[in-house]
């Protein structure tokens, strides 16, 4: 790997230092970018996302820890001295001036030539589909249009890093679903790279070469789509990732007779054989008093209904809900003392007390510690 | 459009040209005053005919007042000139002042930086006549009594903290990422206050000096103590009509008029700022 364009190393933010009201915003954050990467920051409000983007971009401070853009510290700079590009989510378009103007303002202010601001903006424009209001103020153009506009303000820059704080956020959903793939077209073929802040999965997903998954100012999980959702590195990444999200059971795990069983609670069973098991796993799992299972709805299998009697008693449960989405169904049962959710991808006709039989797969278990958090093993194997 | 019956239009236009009379009515017969001798003036019961002079302006403009016991100096073109030069003056210092710190106080939270604002406001609260006597006594000893310099120092009293707590509020509105997002764009902190949040606050930079422009105008209590005849504005300078042999009625509401005539052109020309700046929310980010 190539050196990383951005680093962040300890990262710490307070706010309200020394008062009663100090908030750790966040807390040793340790991240570094490659160039031409494109990185989400995903978390729910108030875990430090943005906070973290704001001090990337200098309108925060750092409490401690270092920031280091293109090998230079940056942490000290003042925001016009860091080469930094940012879109804000509150637009904060400069209402004074048309939007062609508030997205040319940058490259003005560098002299850039008038024919070459001219082909850029119009580029831009065609980009985010803002060509028709190139001429408006910002007061006179809708939420959506003004998020544009921001985002053209932050794209047109030849920044060394762009930070785009909740992007798309007042787009229309069919919009959105374009610009998406236009914007990370964009970003790729420039070779730019960029950061986002967001709250919405399937934007991170769609977007991102990698995500940052924060909570509580912390770093949970730094790693590609595929691995958060397959390798979650805790119960918070696991449930946080994956829409719906995953089913969660506390249960202990017994080896008998060449079976490796989970008992949960009200007497469900849920038996494997041993060698599905790596023999490091199954020694692991020996000395844990109580684990969290985790299996994501869209590994749920209901097994063929019918009388009460065809469904083995241990993996039974009972359909409290089933919610036809129009492309998929959600299929909802009582088991093993709580809530068990199926993603089926055809319309379903269980029905409020239809008794189901739910398979597991060995692959589809995800084994968490019951007290940490931490990930013992995702389909068998040591996490 | 307005889909009122008739009659309430009618009633609407009969309010409004009774609160317009009431307010123009004093304007009104100021003017006509300013026209009239003492004598047509104080006549009983009064009447609109008389044959308009403008002596009342010659005097106040040449300086010489004309009474039956005699001639008398007035200076009121100095005083005129007096509350140009103090009102001016002290908006422009306040104005420099005030709106560099109402930026800092809305912006950076710092410190105390609440109990600042506070005890600047708190100057608008205390009775002027407590602050003057041992103000007085101060510039005496100090060399400040009966100077502009004094006199424009103790207007930063009735300035300062009007510019200071109107500005704050327009730059509180400002979304500070306006500001950042000019600043990442390769701008540093002070070509950022120039261009973004001056502007922006333009209205209501403009508004407040205007408020502060007529308190300052209007105010009497500090000049009459603190400033001796050559320096007193309009305000102190009109009690010279009151003289031994009478009041000077024509000469007063002349002077009126006169010394009205500027703060009225100024809220006339900057009437658009003063709507625009009080109605607040002209910047939305």
């Amino acid at each position: 790997m190539s050196d990383p364009i951005l680093e962040l190393s300890a990262l710490n933010k307070f706010y309200n230092p020394g008062s009663r009201h100090q908030v750790h915003a966040v807390r040793d954050l340790n991240l570094a970018v490659e160039p031409g990467e494109i990185i989400a920051l995903l978390g729910s409000s108030g875990c430090g996302k943005t906070s973290t983007l704001r001090i990337i971009a200098g309108f925060e401070e750092a409490s401690r820890g270092a920031v280091r853009l293109k090998g230079r510290e940056i942490h000290k700079l003042a925001p016009a001295k860091r080469n930094v590009a940012m879109a804000f989510e509150g637009y904060s378009l400069y209402p004074p001036l048309t939007v062609r103007d508030n997205i040319a303002l940058a490259l003005k202010s560098r002299r850039a030539a008038r024919e070459e601001v001219e082909k850029r903006v119009a580029e831009i424009a065609h980009l985010l589909e803002i060509e028709d209001i190139l001429n408006r103020y910002p007061s006179s153009i809708s939420g959506g249009q003004q998020q544009r506009a921001s985002l053209g303000r932050a794209l047109i820059r030849d920044a060394d890093i762009h930070l785009l704080d909740e992007p798309m956020g007042q787009l229309e959903p069919q919009l959105r679903a374009l610009l998406r793939g236009r914007i990370k077209h964009f970003i790729k073929e420039r070779g730019l790279t960029a950061i986002l802040v967001t709250h919405d999965q399937t934007e991170a997903n769609a977007l991102a070469d990698r995500i940052a998954v924060m909570e509580d100012g912390e770093l949970q999980q730094f790693d590609a789509p595929d691995q958060l959702r397959e390798r979650p590195a805790n119960l918070f990444t696991g449930a946080f990732i994956g829409e719906p999200p995953m089913n969660l059971f506390t249960a202990q795990a017994r080896a008998e007779g060449g079976a490796l069983s989970f008992s949960l609670a009200e007497g469900v069973t849920l038996s494997y054989a041993e060698d599905a098991f790596s023999p490091e796993l199954r020694a692991l799992l020996n000395q844990q008093s109580a684990v969290t299972l985790g299996i994501r709805p869209h590994a749920v299998r209901i097994a063929q209904n019918g009388a009460e009697n065809d469904v083995p008693e241990g993996a039974r449960a009972e359909v409290y809900a089933n919610q036809w989405l129009g492309d998929q169904s959600h299929v909802a049962a009582r088991f093993a003392g709580g809530s068990i959710v199926s993603v089926e991808h055809d319309r379903t006709r269980y029905a409020k007390g239809d008794v189901i039989g739910v398979e597991i797969g060995v692959d589809d278990l995800h084994i968490f510690d019951a007290n940490s958090g931490v990930a013992i093993s995702h389909g068998g194997v040591v996490a | 459009m307005d889909h009122a019956p008739i009659w309430e239009r009618w009633l609407r236009g009969v309010a409004l040209i009774l609160v317009v009379l009431f307010f123009m009515f004093p304007i009104f017969w100021i003017l006509v005053m300013s026209v009239q001798t003492n004598e047509t003036i104080l006549r009983s019961p009064p009447s609109m005919a008389f044959e308009p002079t403008l002596q009342n302006y010659q005097a106040l403009i040449t300086g010489k007042l004309e009474t039956q016991a005699g001639s008398l100096d007035i200076a009121f073109m100095q005083n005129l000139w007096n509350s140009v030069l103090l009102s001016v003056c002290s908006v422009a210092l306040a104005l420099v002042l005030g709106v560099p710190a109402a930026y800092a106080f809305a912006r950076h939270k710092f410190r105390g930086s609440e109990d600042i604002a506070f005890t600047l406001l708190s100057f608008r609260f205390a009775p002027p006549l407590l602050v003057l006597l041992p103000l007085t006594l101060y510039f005496q000893d100090i060399g400040l009594a009966d100077t502009y310099v004094g006199l424009i120092w103790v207007y930063q009293l009735i300035c300062l903290p009007l510019i200071l707590w109107i500005v704050r509020g327009y730059f509180e509105d400002i979304s500070p990422d306006i500001e950042h997002a000019y600043r990442i764009a390769g701008h540093s902190w002070l070509s950022t206050f120039r261009r973004i949040a001056l502007p922006l606050a333009g209205p209501g930079i403009a508004a407040a000096g205007l408020l502060a422009f007529i308190f300052a105008w209007n105010n009497f209590i500090f000049a009459l103590v603190l400033a001796s005849a050559d320096k007193q504005p309009v305000t102190v300078g009109a009690l010279a009509f009151v003289t031994a042999s009478g009041i000077q009625y024509g000469q007063i509401a002349a002077a009126v008029v006169l010394s009205i005539a500027p703060t009225l052109a100024l809220a006339l020309y900057a009437q658009r700022y003063l709507v625009e700046g009080l109605s607040l929310g002209a910047v939305k980010g």
